[in-house]
């Protein structure tokens, strides 16, 4: 999954220098990369892709193969500072239990999706009838690794009922700015969600 | 035979001799006075005497990991695949040390080579030896040559083992772990194959206690049986299903006990052929070396605090169809490795070739090898 530079941007922000990070779905590693190189973090890319893989290895980022869909068993509790996940969520088989290994492995997840409930989204199926294809979306639906697209709605609905406290969150347009606009209708005007979230501290053993 | 060498191969290569009085001290309580290991080295060590690498063997293994003894040789070294002018253990960048293991039987000092206290060969009266106490006589081959720091030690199965216990033993010695198709110590499942072997030679009547030398014989069926039964745990059902199937070597079924499946014959074959180049008595050392393989049991909270005294980055790679090192052994390592928060990454190669696929040509390995070692 191509990570877009602004999200990018934003994660590097959130980022406490000197942390320890896990990446899942790292890509060919550009985010680790730049976490590593201006925000000193250690940590590793969880991946599956071969090609992926070998990109990493090529730019030495520490890069573990396995399958997301299998869980984060290997994983201790609040072993890692972050958990992030990005455009990662709606393409594994459960969404909502990796949601929660993000938030048990980690002492606080960033997760970025593209919103379903996008304007143009919904133009593009309910006008046209057809599933989008976007900037944020660039796959037709036969080839789309996206298997439970969700909108920013339903996202903070699912945190609501898993007890997720979201602690920052950006909403990005379609030039993928976070304008005034945006503030009032995220869901509708929002192409990318980015959250900080942590699991209430009550489920935390 | 090789008509010609190829461009990609070391070439013809002739193995080296380092003799050390320092007696060695082993972990089983008991003192080599002295000894020989015999090993190969590809490609030049740099001026600032960084570029070396090391490569440790696996069972049955030897020094010779690369390119050709003579133009007579039918094949070449057991990692010539990766190893050679542009691999990814390229011999252009990287000098290349491959030792004979103390205990082996293809020069190094072991069970078949003449005990300087005695005059006789010691046979079974050669001390076992652990991974660790080939660690520490892999030390004193790197201290000769004058090699202040590996770049990567590099090792497959039981070698995998050895580049472990150099990372725990010499954290700060090597820069790079490659630990390939290994396990962080045996199941009793993979105690029990070993076990099995050791019978068999045991049990032949020519073995004579181990001192076969003197009665001029080798306790052929025992080690041929040994070998028949780990070449079966080395490959997968799947690779002997494509490779004999139930296919037949007559045709037809002969109703006795003769050679009938294909099968039948090549394991009998690699059987045969292994004791013809490979001693009984070191492949019981070898077998108990890897049973007592355990770095973690010497810490409180095993592997990982083993590990966290580690300063060497780790690649782990598994083979999905090894069952005897199978992959969920590898991400113990690398669990181990996570928990103590050291630098590793972990590939899981597709393949249907067993535990043999750590030796064979593979596009995806040969991706990962390459890509990680352009940055050593």
């Amino acid at each position: 999954m191509s990570l877009l530079r602004s999200d990018l941007a934003i994660i590097k922000k959130w980022i406490t220098p000197g942390s320890r990070v896990l990446d899942l779905g790292c890509g060919n590693g550009a985010l680790l990369r730049v976490l590593r190189d201006e925000r000193h973090v250690e940590g590793y890319g969880l991946e599956i892709n071969q090609k992926n893989i070998v990109s990493c290895l090529q730019s030495g980022i520490n890069v573990i193969q396995l399958d997301l869909d299998k869980g984060l068993d290997d994983f201790d509790d609040q072993a890692f500072d972050y958990v992030i996940m990005t455009q990662t969520l709606q393409a594994v088989h459960f969404p909502d239990h990796l949601l929660q290994e993000v938030l048990r492995v980690g002492k606080q997840g960033i997760v970025t999706f593209p919103n379903f409930a996008y304007w143009k989204n919904r133009l593009q199926i309910g006008l046209q009838g057809k599933m989008p294809v976007s900037r944020a979306l660039p796959a037709q639906w036969y080839e789309s690794n996206n298997i439970h697209l969700c909108t920013i709605k339903d996202f903070q609905q699912l945190c609501r009922q898993r007890h997720v406290k979201i602690k920052e969150k950006v909403i990005l347009d379609h030039a993928h700015r976070a304008s005034a606009p945006i503030t009032f209708l995220p869901n509708l005007l929002g192409q990318i969600a980015i959250y900080r979230c942590q699991q209430e501290e009550s489920l935390l053993n | 035979m090789p008509k010609s060498i190829p461009a990609d191969s070391v070439g013809l290569v002739t193995p080296l001799t380092e003799h050390f009085d320092e007696p060695l001290e082993l972990v089983c309580g008991r003192t080599l006075p002295r000894f020989d290991l015999v090993y190969e080295t590809y490609g030049k060590l740099n001026a600032k005497r960084d570029n070396a690498l090391l490569f440790c063997h696996a069972l049955s293994g030897d020094h010779h990991a690369a390119g050709y003894h003579s133009m007579e040789d039918r094949k070449p070294g057991w990692w010539d695949n990766h190893i050679g002018p542009g691999k990814a253990f390229d011999t252009h960048r990287f000098f290349v040390v491959c030792p004979n293991n103390l205990g082996g039987c293809k020069g190094s000092t072991g069970p078949n080579t003449t005990n300087p206290e005695t005059g006789r060969i010691y046979g079974p009266d050669f001390p076992l030896f652990t991974v660790k106490d080939w660690v520490n006589s892999q030390k004193q081959l790197m201290d000769s040559i004058g090699i202040n720091q590996w770049a990567a030690v590099v090792g497959g199965s039981l070698g995998g083992m050895q580049v472990i216990q150099w990372a725990i033993d010499y954290p700060d010695k090597l820069r790079h772990a490659l630990v390939i198709a290994a396990a962080p110590r045996l199941s009793a499942q993979n105690i029990g194959f070993n076990e099995v072997a050791r019978q068999a030679i045991l049990s032949d009547p020519e073995f004579h206690g181990g001192h076969y030398y003197e009665h001029n014989v080798v306790p052929h069926r025992g080690l041929m049986l040994a070998r028949m039964l780990g070449h079966i745990t080395y490959l997968s059902d799947d690779a002997m299903r494509a490779q004999f199937g139930r296919d037949l070597q007559t045709g037809r079924l002969s109703y006795d006990f003769d050679v009938q499946f294909q099968v039948e014959s090549y394991l009998r074959y690699q059987g045969s052929s292994f004791v013809d180049r490979f001693d009984a008595n070191t492949y019981l050392l070898m077998t108990k070396a890897l049973d007592y393989f355990d770095p973690g049991a010497d810490f409180e909270n095993g592997l990982a605090e083993a590990l966290s005294q580690t300063e060497a980055k780790f690649l782990v790679i598994a083979f999905t169809s090894d069952w005897r090192f199978s992959p969920a052994r590898s991400k113990e390592i690398v669990k181990a490795l996570t928990d103590a928060q050291r630098q590793v990454s972990y590939a899981e190669v597709e393949s249907s070739e067993g535990h043999d696929a750590f030796l064979l040509p593979n596009s995806y390995y040969t991706d990962i090898l390459n890509a990680y070692m352009a940055r050593v």
